[in-house]
């Protein structure tokens, strides 16, 4: 039936292709600008978030408004284990497992009290779990410094193996890999076993337990599913989905501060999710890149063509990338309200089911 | 109607949805291979009195299932048990497909074979379920839903099925075909206790009925008493 198992020559030629691409993307975007291949590792970190998201609100089916605390929690565990702020400096293989055990923890936290919640009243609780996680970050500057308050954290770790450091240029072979460049690797790697862990999740008994409660609890349960754990599972995994990025995302930047983890950041993973195709892995994917590209792209262009056409800048880029940020998402709600790749179920649905005989 | 020991048994059980009593200490019981059925007007307390069992509700009492107590064991233990509740509403996974509905029915099983077995034996007592197989179970009718949702329970292969309403909401020809279906399901040897509004059809059925008012059983009897009984014809037979 599939592709691979009919055409297994092409397949496998498409897919050399496709690894070819994703190599050697970085070495062009480079020349195009080191900022692109910043944008793309964004993306990427974009996309774990997403993919995270996606565990507990496409296949568990939990609204959750407040992602972004997680991503904020393994943020600050990197940024406080490897920075000056504590004068600690771990390796960060050591680090990101941790934050990910935090994140988890996290997400247990904010699971349980939540268990009996569904729909709205889910999505309220959780805004004001990311809400608390950002003020408590933004204020555990006093009596001690744990976060060091709005001002953030600074001169955090980048990453490093070995004598293989991640914010320098090197030149290999004669070809210069910039820093961004070399996180990008690391990252492409990861997203891969994110990718093939999400795959698997879904098809697993958990993935049919966290579907089984979407659609229906009473019958999962009366199905022999122990909802509670499966749910607390559920925001769990994907919080540690959370924790990871954020790790990363710290050393990445080098800097945190409670301003990047804000409600309209949840809000904006949320959009991927929803835009992409809830609780398809790959329309996921699709949203997130989507989202992360196009306002880059419009915040490039927009002033430009203004220039061109009118001789002068009539609208903010600003405002005009929102506003078109705005209408696409009404325009996909409108046209394609499963997403842009449902998974198949949700297209059946909205499709007005499967043909009768 | 082989009247061998309760399967079942339920001592006083009491029901509150907070300071309301909703079931104020009934009692029945359940023979292996019966099909006994609850019947009574909206509100009586019957639907609460199933969910109390399948542990959807805090209840006390006495609740001994097999021999075993029951009430402080969580609802998604019971079916592994042997005591499946078929929810009332039906409660499929409308985004799943018939086939795989079933198999969350299996969910808690991991013999391959027999679940196979069993599949077959549902297909074989639900043929139009075969037949749409492959089909997202939203998209399936009324009626079909309650057929998917009994085919369901029986994938775990239970020893005591809890029907909730399966004439609910339903065509009457639908509801004809639904209890077809449950007769069949009980000459195959499953305990069935079911809750039911419609009165006449639920006592074709069961071989024997309590009648349930206010949250007490009024009345307990043969099927073919109650049947008989000039106070249950007037007031649940529309005599």
């Amino acid at each position: 039936m599939k592709f691979r198992d009919k055409q297994p020559a092409l397949y496998w030629c498409g897919v050399a292709l496709v690894a070819i691409a994703l190599i050697a993307l970085p070495l062009v975007l480079t020349m195009v600008g080191t900022a692109w291949v910043r944008i793309t590792n964004l993306a990427i970190l974009f996309i774990f978030l997403a993919l995270g998201l996606n565990i507990v609100v496409g296949f568990a089916g939990l609204l959750d408004l407040g992602y972004i605390a997680f991503y904020a929690v393994g943020a600050y565990v990197y940024a406080l284990l490897a920075s000056p702020h504590f004068g600690l400096h771990l390796p960060f293989w050591v680090i990101l497992p941790i934050g990910a055990f935090f994140a988890c923890v996290a997400g247990a936290l904010l699971g349980a009290p939540t268990l009996r919640l569904r729909g709205d009243y889910l999505a309220i609780v959780t805004l004001g779990f990311g809400e608390i996680v950002r003020i408590l970050i933004n204020n555990l500057s006093s009596p001690f410094n744990i976060t060091n308050g709005p001002k953030g954290i600074t001169r955090i770790d980048p990453f490093q193996i070995g004598n293989l450091e991640f914010y320098n240029s090197d030149t290999w072979l004669g070809i210069l890999f910039t820093g961004p460049a070399k996180y990008y690797y690391i990252l492409l790697l990861i997203l891969l076993a994110v990718i093939a862990i999400n795959l698997r999740l879904q098809k697993s008994r958990i993935g049919r337990a966290w579907v089984a409660i979407r659609e229906d609890e009473i019958a999962a349960k009366a199905c022999g599913i122990n909802t509670r754990n499966v749910k607390l599972l559920a925001f769990a995994m994907g919080a540690s989905f959370g924790g990871i990025a954020g790790g990363m995302f710290s050393a990445i930047q080098g800097f945190v501060s409670p301003e990047s983890f804000i409600l309209h950041e949840s809000i904006m993973v949320l959009s991927m999710v929803v835009l992409g195709g809830m609780g398809n892995v790959w329309g996921v994917i699709a949203g997130a890149l989507l989202l992360s590209f196009v306002p880059e792209l419009l915040r490039y262009t927009v002033e430009p063509a203004q220039q061109a056409l009118f001789g002068q800048m009539l609208v903010d880029p600003e405002v005009l990338r929102m506003l078109i940020f705005g209408a696409a998402l009404v325009l996909t709600m409108r046209f394609r309200p499963a997403g842009l790749w449902p998974e198949s179920r949700h297209r059946q649905e909205f499709a007005g089911g499967a043909t009768h005989e | 109607m082989s009247a061998s020991a309760p399967i079942l048994e339920v001592r006083d059980l009491h029901v509150s949805y907070g300071s309301i009593a909703a079931v104020k200490g009934i009692s029945f019981e359940v023979a292996t291979g019966e099909t006994v059925c609850l019947i009574g007007a909206n509100g009586a307390g019957k639907t609460t009195t199933l969910k109390a069992l399948a542990r959807l509700l805090p209840a006390h009492g006495t609740l001994h299932f097999d021999g075993h107590s029951l009430l402080h064991r969580p609802a998604h233990e019971l079916i592994g048990a042997g005591m499946t509740l078929v929810p009332e509403g039906r409660g499929i996974f409308a985004r799943l497909t018939v086939a795989e509905n079933l198999d969350m029915g299996a969910y808690c099983r991991s013999d391959r074979a027999g679940i196979d077995a069993d599949r077959d034996r549902v297909f074989g007592l639900l043929p139009r379920l075969k037949e749409r197989a492959r089909q997202v179970a939203g998209t399936l009718s009324g009626g079909e839903q309650q057929m998917l949702a009994i085919g369901r329970a029986l994938m775990s292969r239970p020893r005591l099925l809890l029907l909730d309403e399966p004439s609910m909401g339903l065509a009457p020809m639908m509801v004809q075909k639904v209890f077809e279906v449950i007769r069949s399901v009980a000459a195959q040897g499953v305990t069935i206790l079911l809750v039911e509004q419609n009165a006449r059809l639920a006592l074709s059925v069961a071989s024997r009925g309590y009648v349930m008012e206010s949250g007490g059983i009024t009345l307990s009897d043969s099927a073919p008493a109650l049947l008989a009984n000039p106070g249950v014809r007037e007031a649940y037979l529309g005599e």
